[in-house]
C-alpha cells in the first residue's frame, strides 16, 4: 500500500536519512526499530508531513504522492499517535475525537453539532474496545485510555495507515496487552500499522515484518519467521555487543555517595535509599516519570529534597544550589542537553570553561590565551569534532555536544557524576566513546549514576542496576542478575 | 563585531550626509552640544544595555531621572547639603532602586517588564508629589558652583558628560568583555538554566545588572538635571528609557538576551543623537522628531533581519 524509496534527509551537520527504503502492505503491522537517532522519527515525520524529504519518492497505492503538510498527510489516510499524546485534557472524549473537524449545524452561525459527534464518537470508541461515555472529560482517563481515544480519532478520520511511536512506553503490562489486542484487531480490519518500539518482546509477538534502521540507513529486514530478539539487536547495533561496552573494573572503592531516605518534591511520600561506591557505575532504570531525574536533580542541588540526607564520603552535605554540588565534585550531565546542559549560542570554548573560569582568571580578568588553550586541550582529549573552539556549541552534532558537556566537568575534579540519558539522540560511534569514557572515569574512582531508558545501555554498562517505579525504589539487581525481563518487571511493578 | 561595524558605518554615512547638507553640523558649538548629549545618554544606555544582555529590561530610568533630579535640587537648594554628600546620596538611591528591582525579579520571580514598569509609574508619581508638581531649579548655584561647573564643563573642549561616558564605557567594556562576571552576564542571558547548571549564581548575577543600571541612571540623572538646569517633575526624563532600549537594540543587543556589546550600545546612542540633530539642522519640523527616529530604527532592524536570514 505504501512504498517509500530512496528517501534522504539532511539536517545541518547530520545526514538523518540516507536513501532509505520502506514499505507497508495493506493490513500489515511493520515494526520499525533502531537505536535512538537511527532515523526512525525522521522517517515517520516525513510520512506525517512535518518534514519534506530532500530526495526519494513516496507511493501510495502505486501513485506517487507529495506529503507537504500534516493536513495533507491526514487527507491521505495517514495518522500518527505520538509518544506525547496530543489530546486536550479539559475537553470531553467526543470533542477530542472530532477536534478540528467538528460537524456543524445552524448555517452561518457555525455551531457544533454535539448530538452527531457524541453518537459517532460512541461508535468509533467501540472499535478500539473502549467502553466509556463520550461525555467524560479527558483528564479523568488513564494514559492508556487517552491513547485509545487518539486511535479512535485516527479511525474516525478513516486512517488507513496508523503510525504508533512508542505506544507502550508509559503503559502498565495489562494495558500493553490490551493495546496489542487492539492493534491485532485493526490489522484484521485492513488497517496498516507502523509500530515503533524499543520493547522487542512486543515486536516479536505483534509484527509481521521488522525493518531495522541504523545511522539513517536500512540495516536489514526480518520476515515473520525470522523475528527474534537477538537478530533485531544484532542488526540495530551492527557490531558485537561485547566490544561496544567497556569492561567493568573489578575493584570497587569505599562508598562514595549515599542517599538516606531521600524524598523528592515530586514524590514526597516515597523515601529512596541507595549508595554508590567509588569506581562503580550504578544504572538507574525505570519508565518515564518514575522519579529518576528528580533524584539526580536533588543530588545536584537543583531541587531541595523534602527529607532525608545526602552523604558524600561519610559526611552529610546540604546542597542548596548546583554551585554547591559543583564545589563538592558532584556533576550532572542533564537529560535536556540543549536547554540545561549547553549554552547553544555560545562558543565551545565558553561552554567548556564556564564552571571553571576562576582557573583562567586573575582578579576577575580572564586570561584568554590560557582559556583557549585549555578548551583546545579538552577538545583534543575527548575527540570533539568541531571546526574550532570558537564554533557555536549548538551547531555541533548531538554526540559532540554531549562531549562538550562532559568536557566542562572533566577539567574539574569529579567525585560523583550523574548521567541522565547520556546518549539520547547520539550516533552509535559517539555512544561507544561516551561509554568508554564513563568506564575510564569509574576506573579513576569516580562514582557514576547513570539514568537511562535504553535497556541495552543499562545492561551493557552497569555494575548494579537500581529500578524505580512511580517514585519508589523497587529493587537493586547485581550485574549477574540483570536481564531485560528482571528489570522490566521491577519497572512496571 | 559585524553588527558594530554595520552601525558605525551607518553613523559615518549619516554624519557625512548631514554635514554635506548643512555645514552647521560641523560647527564647534553643534559638535560640543551633540557630544554632551551622547555622553549623558550613553551612560544610562550602557546600564540598560547590560540589563538587556541578561535577558531583562529596565523601563524605570526615565522616571528615575525625574525623582533623582527633584531630590538633588531639594538637597542642594533647600536643605543646603554639602554637594559631594548630595551626589553620593543620589548615587546610593539609584543603586538601591536598581537593587530593589533585581530582588523583586530574582527572589519574588516577577517579570522584569512589570517590575520596572511599576518603577516607571511609581518614581514619576513620587517625583511629582515631592516637588508638589512645581518645576525645581538650581537657582544661582550658590554653594555648589563647582559641581555645576564640573558637570556642565569641558576638558580640553570635550564636554564632561562625554568624558565620563568614555570612562564608564572603558570600565564596562573590561567588565563585560574581559571579566568572569561579564561572561556570566552573557551566560545567564543566553540560558539561565544552563548557566545555573554550570554553577553560576544566576540570581545574584541578574540582580547585580539592575544595580549597575540604577547606578548609571543616577550618574546620568545628575548630569541631565544640570544640563537642563531645571527639573519639571511631570516631563523631565519622559521616554528616556526608550532611547536607551533603542540604542541598545540598534547597537546589536538582542531583547532575548545574551547578545550585545559596549561599543554597539555607544554607537547606537550616537546614532540616535545624530538623528535628532539632523531633524534640527535640516529644518524638518521638530514634531517629526520621533517619527524620524522610529523610521530609522525600523529600517535598521529590518535590514539586519533580512541580512541575517540571507546568511
Amino acid at each position: 500500500m505504501l512504498e517509500m524509496s530512496g528517501i534522504s534527509k539532511k539536517f545541518p551537520g547530520v545526514i538523518a536519512l540516507d536513501s532509505v527504503q520502506f514499505a507497508v502492505g495493506r493490513g500489515e503491522v511493520v515494526a520499525l526499530v533502531g537505536e535512538n537517532g537511527a532515523g526512525k522519527s525522521t522517517l515517520m515525520k516525513i510520512l506525517a508531513g512535518i518534514y519534506v524529504p530532500d530526495a526519494g519518492t513516496i507511493r501510495l497505492d502505486g501513485k506517487p504522492v507529495l506529503i507537504h503538510s500534516p493536513r495533507n498527510s491526514a487527507e491521505l489516510g495517514i495518522s500518527t499517535i505520538h509518544q506525547e499524546l496530543e489530546v486536550i485534557d479539559t475537553l470531553d472524549v467526543a470533542a477530542n475525537v472530532f477536534l478540528g473537524r467538528e460537524p456543524l449545524w445552524g448555517g452561518p452561525l457555525r455551531l457544533v453539532d454535539r448530538k452527531k459527534i457524541h453518537s459517532e464518537a460512541r461508535q468509533v470508541l467501540v472499535r478500539v474496545g473502549l467502553d466509556i461515555s463520550p461525555d467524560l472529560p479527558l483528564r479523568e482517563l488513564s494514559t492508556a485510555q487517552k491513547q485509545l481515544v487518539e486511535i479512535a480519532r485516527a479511525l474516525s478520520q478513516n486512517a488507513r495507515l496508523l503510525i504508533m511511536d512508542e505506544p507502550t512506553s508509559s503503559l502498565t503490562l495489562s494495558e500493553t496487552e490490551r493495546l496489542i489486542q487492539v492493534v491485532a484487531d485493526l490489522r484484521s480490519n485492513g488497517v496498516s500499522v507502523v509500530y515503533i518500539s524499543h520493547r522487542l518482546q512486543e515486536i516479536e509477538r505483534l509484527a509481521d515484518r521488522v525493518v531495522v534502521l541504523r545511522d539513517g540507513r536500512n540495516a536489514g529486514e526480518l520476515r515473520r519467521g525470522d523475528i527474534s530478539h537477538n537478530r533485531m539487536v544484532q542488526l540495530m547495533v551492527g557490531r558485537d555487543l561485547k566490544t561496544f561496552y567497556a569492561e567493568s573494573a573489578s575493584t570497587l572503592g569505599p562508598v562514595r555517595v549515599e542517599l538516606r531516605e531521600l524524598r523528592t518534591a515530586r514524590y514526597p511520600a516515597h523515601a529512596v535509599s541507595l549508595s554508590i561506591q567509588a569506581g562503580e557505575i550504578l544504572g538507574l532504570a525505570g519508565l518515564i516519570g518514575a522519579g529518576r531525574s528528580e533524584l539526580a536533580q536533588a543530588l545536584f542541588g537543583v531541587d531541595r529534597p523534602r527529607g532525608g540526607e545526602i552523604v558524600l564520603d561519610g559526611a552529610v552535605i546540604d546542597l542548596p544550589s548546583p554551585k554547591d554540588a559543583i564545589l563538592r565534585g558532584i556533576y550532572l550531565v542533564p537529560e535536556d542537553r540543549r536547554n540545561s546542559g549547553l549554552l547553544t549560542g555560545m562558543s565551545v570554548r565558553e561552554n567548556i570553561t564556564l564552571p571553571n573560569l576562576s582557573e583562567f582568571s586573575s582578579a576577575g580578568w580572564i586570561r584568554r590565551a590560557d582559556e583557549a588553550a585549555s578548551a583546545q586541550k579538552s577538545c583534543t582529549e575527548l575527540k570533539i569534532k568541531t571546526a574550532s573552539v570558537e564554533t557555536k556549541a549548538g551547531s555541533l552534532s548531538g554526540g559532540n555536544q554531549q562531549k562538550v558537556v562532559l568536557a566542562k566537568w572533566l577539567s574539574l575534579k569529579p567525585r560523583v557524576i550523574l548521567f541522565d540519558e547520556p546518549t539520547r539522540g547520539i550516533d552509535v560511534g559517539a555512544k561507544a566513546e561516551i561509554y568508554q569514557l564513563m568506564r575510564r572515569l569509574a576506573a579513576e574512582g569516580v562514582a557514576i549514576l547513570m539514568i537511562s531508558s535504553d535497556m541495552e545501555e543499562i545492561l551493557g554498562n552497569s555494575d548494579r542496576v537500581a529500578v524505580m517505579h512511580e517514585g519508589r525504589l523497587t529493587g537493586i539487581l547485581q550485574r549477574s542478575d540483570c536481564t531485560e525481563e528482571a528489570i522490566m518487571s521491577l519497572a512496571v511493578a | 563585531m559585524r553588527k558594530e561595524l554595520g552601525i558605525l558605518t551607518l553613523l559615518a554615512v549619516l554624519c557625512v550626509l548631514v554635514a554635506a547638507l548643512n555645514p552647521q553640523f560641523l560647527s564647534s558649538a553643534n559638535i560640543q552640544n551633540t557630544s554632551r548629549l551622547i555622553g549623558t545618554y550613553g551612560i544610562f544606555s550602557i546600564g540598560v544595555g547590560i540589563v538587556i544582555i541578561t535577558g531583562g529590561i529596565d523601563l524605570s530610568v526615565g522616571s528615575m531621572f525625574a525623582l533623582l533630579g527633584v531630590l538633588l535640587s531639594l538637597m542642594l537648594t533647600q536643605w543646603h547639603w554639602p554637594p559631594l554628600f548630595a551626589v553620593a546620596v543620589v548615587l546610593v538611591i539609584g543603586s538601591f532602586l536598581g537593587g530593589l528591582h533585581g530582588l523583586l525579579i530574582t527572589r519574588v520571580g516577577l517579570q522584569p517588564f512589570l517590575v520596572t514598569l511599576c518603577g516607571l509609574l511609581l518614581y514619576r508619581g513620587l517625583a511629582r508629589y515631592i516637588a508638589a508638581d512645581v518645576v525645581q531649579g538650581f537657582g544661582a548655584g550658590t554653594g555648589f558652583e563647582w559641581l555645576r561647573d564640573f558637570t556642565t564643563g569641558s576638558v580640553w573642549r570635550i564636554p564632561m558628560p562625554f568624558v565620563l561616558m568614555v570612562v564608564v564605557a572603558a570600565i564596562m567594556w573590561v567588565v563585560l568583555h574581559r571579566s568572569v562576571y561579564g561572561r556570566y552576564l552573557f551566560a545567564v542571558g543566553r540560558n539561565e538554566e544552563a548557566a545555573r547548571y554550570s554553577g553560576i549564581n544566576s540570581r545574584r548575577v541578574i540582580a547585580s545588572a539592575y544595580v549597575i543600571s540604577g547606578f548609571l541612571a543616577a550618574v546620568a540623572a545628575i548630569l541631565l538635571s544640570f544640563y537642563t538646569n531645571s527639573v519639571s517633575p511631570s516631563s523631565h526624563g519622559n521616554f528616556y528609557e526608550l532611547y536607551a532600549i533603542a540604542a541598545a537594540v540598534l547597537g546589536g543587543c538582542s531583547l532575548r538576551g545574551g547578545e550585545g556589546s559596549i561599543l554597539g550600545i555607544v554607537a547606537g546612542t550616537a546614532l540616535l543623537q545624530v538623528l535628532r540633530n539632523l531633524v534640527n539642522l535640516l529644518d524638518i519640523p521638530s514634531s517629526l522628531d520621533f517619527a524620524v527616529m522610529g523610521a530609522v530604527i525600523l529600517i535598521g532592524v529590518i535590514a539586519d533581519q533580512v541580512l541575517r536570514s540571507k546568511k
